[in-house]
């Protein structure tokens, strides 16, 4: 049954759409939208270092990432400069200097847009089980440290002083965010992972009113995107990426109707 | 039981420096079950930054805390809830325990706020946020209460309910209290150990004592301190939520 590309895509996608549910209500609740972004761009240094060594690409991937995300929070220790020109930094240098050495490895046939953007056509029986197994390690770890995690959320010294640890469940958090990246880079591609975080999520956050909801909405979101997005990549020879995360903004913007209904009952 | 077990919290010499500039300094005090401790002083003065010492808050301070219990119950000076996180009053009462339902009623109606149960925490007034607030920190039983500026926002009665209130949790509970606060008298009446604070310990001891302290008296004006004794001759009444004066 796995052997027809497109069940394998599906498949894969729906194994990532569970983890991006419930990880991109924390990146919107925490505001790390460009945090996620910049882990996802230090994904191509992740990849070209994993072809020149011939190395697993999920495993390099997590790893650059998580060193960079190290890089980050020590940067912000040492330095003066404001989170988001230090995001910037780290993410404008990790994608130059992954594209450079690309140039570099002229040995090898690269497929740039496809690590961009994704490829439906990438997916192999390999990648499915890493998708599953490594996403349901995400989840399992997320469930475990969900209580510190949230409360820290709402308010951080709440949490600290009521005994919680906010601090290691932070830094947890932010490998499992290098983890979905490196595990779903082959379906949505470098540039949209961090769109497959947020955009179900603002939909979700349209039609909740409490986190348990927004967080079922968002994992509903995340499936309805990738059945649409791959449906129509196939029919119309679209790149898997783009297609899912363009069915995504689809169904946000018909979640604006919804508001816009509550605003008027209330009035 | 001994003194020593009785001991919840206790801060030995603390202070903190932030920026080369130390907000509180060679602070020492102790919290006990079943007792009232309050900390008042200026703006600046370094009420909230001794309590978030004792709370654990800050890595690097100086002197010692010694802690002897985990279950704490914490109501912050300032929380604002951002609206990207969509949380209802329910929701929130079991962010840091899950709790059982007629736990979480229990504490609402003590708080007086039953009713908002399921409303969104942004759709509150600041009076009734604070009542949440609270409700939350007693809701998990807790040993030790840290209580900031609790009744801010909260309308005149209200207040005085509210400390009625916190002293009946201290009863019930067994529990030690660290409450800040500014209102000087109302605050008063259930205190059993007042600790002045500007920048550093300015005078401490009961009620009567700090407010008959010269120290005190500078910092706070003449007025207060009367303001402060006139309650110590009072305290063998409440005021119902109506004003009517009910014999203990």
């Amino acid at each position: 049954m796995f052997d027809d590309f497109f069940i394998r895509a599906l498949v894969a996608g729906i194994g990532i759409a569970f983890v991006t549910g419930p990880l991109g209500c924390f990146v919107v609740w925490r505001r790390l939208s460009y945090f996620g972004d910049t882990l996802a761009h230090s994904a191509l240094l992740g990849v070209t270092i994993a072809y020149s060594l011939e190395f697993n690409i999920a495993v390099s991937i997590f790893l650059i990432s998580s060193i960079i995300a190290l890089i980050l929070i020590q940067l912000q220790k040492k330095t003066n400069l404001p989170s988001d020109a230090l995001l910037g930094l780290l993410a404008h240098s990790s994608l130059a200097v992954g594209l450079v050495v690309i140039g570099f490895l002229t040995f090898i046939r690269f497929d740039i847009m496809g690590l961009l953007f994704g490829d439906i056509l990438a997916v192999n029986k390999k990648d499915l089980i890493t998708i599953w197994v490594g996403g349901a390690l995400i989840l399992l770890v997320l469930r475990l440290i969900w209580k510190p995690l949230f409360a820290s959320t709402v308010n951080y010294e709440l949490a600290q002083a009521e005994g919680l640890y906010p601090d290691r469940a932070k830094a947890i958090f932010t490998i499992l965010l290098a983890a979905i990246i490196a595990i779903s880079i082959k379906l949505v591609g470098v540039l949209l992972i961090t769109g497959m975080l947020i955009i179900p999520t603002a939909m979700a956050r349209n039609l909740s009113d409490n986190p348990q909801k927004m967080v079922v909405f968002s994992v509903i979101g995340g499936l309805l995107s990738v059945f649409i997005g791959l449906f129509s990549s196939l029919e119309f020879n679209t790149p898997s990426g783009p297609s899912i995360i363009a069915a995504a903004l689809i169904l946000f913007i018909l979640s604006l109707l919804k508001i816009k209904q509550t605003i008027q009952l209330k009035n | 039981m001994s003194l020593e077990n009785n001991i919840l919290v206790k801060l030995n010499n603390v202070g903190f420096q932030q920026n080369t500039k130390w907000l509180v300094k060679g602070v020492s005090l102790q919290v006990e079950k079943g007792k009232i401790v309050t900390l008042i002083g200026p703006n600046g003065s370094g009420k909230s930054t001794t309590a978030k010492i004792a709370l654990g808050l800050f890595k690097n301070i100086e002197g010692e805390v010694e802690k002897y219990t985990n279950k704490i119950g914490y109501v912050p000076q300032k929380i604002s809830i951002d609206w990207t996180l969509p949380l209802r009053v329910k929701d929130f009462m079991l962010l840091t325990e899950n709790l059982r339902d007629d736990t979480v009623d229990e504490a609402l109606s003590m708080t007086g706020v039953s009713h908002l149960k399921d409303k969104n925490l942004g759709n509150l007034s600041g009076g009734e946020f604070q009542r949440v607030l609270l409700a939350r920190a007693i809701s998990k039983k807790p040993e030790l209460l840290v209580l900031d500026e609790p009744v801010q926002g909260v309308d005149f009665t209200g207040e005085i309910a509210l400390y009625e209130l916190i002293k009946k949790i201290s009863e019930k509970l067994n529990c030690g209290i660290l409450l800040i606060s500014h209102d000087l008298h109302t605050v008063m009446s259930a205190t059993d150990h007042v600790v002045c604070l500007n920048g550093h310990v300015c005078c401490s001891g009961t009620p009567i004592a700090v407010a008959k302290n010269n120290e005190y008296k500078a910092l706070f004006g003449e007025h207060a301190a009367q303001t402060l004794s006139i309650y110590e001759h009072k305290h063998d009444h409440v005021h119902s939520s109506d004003g009517e004066i009910k014999k203990n």
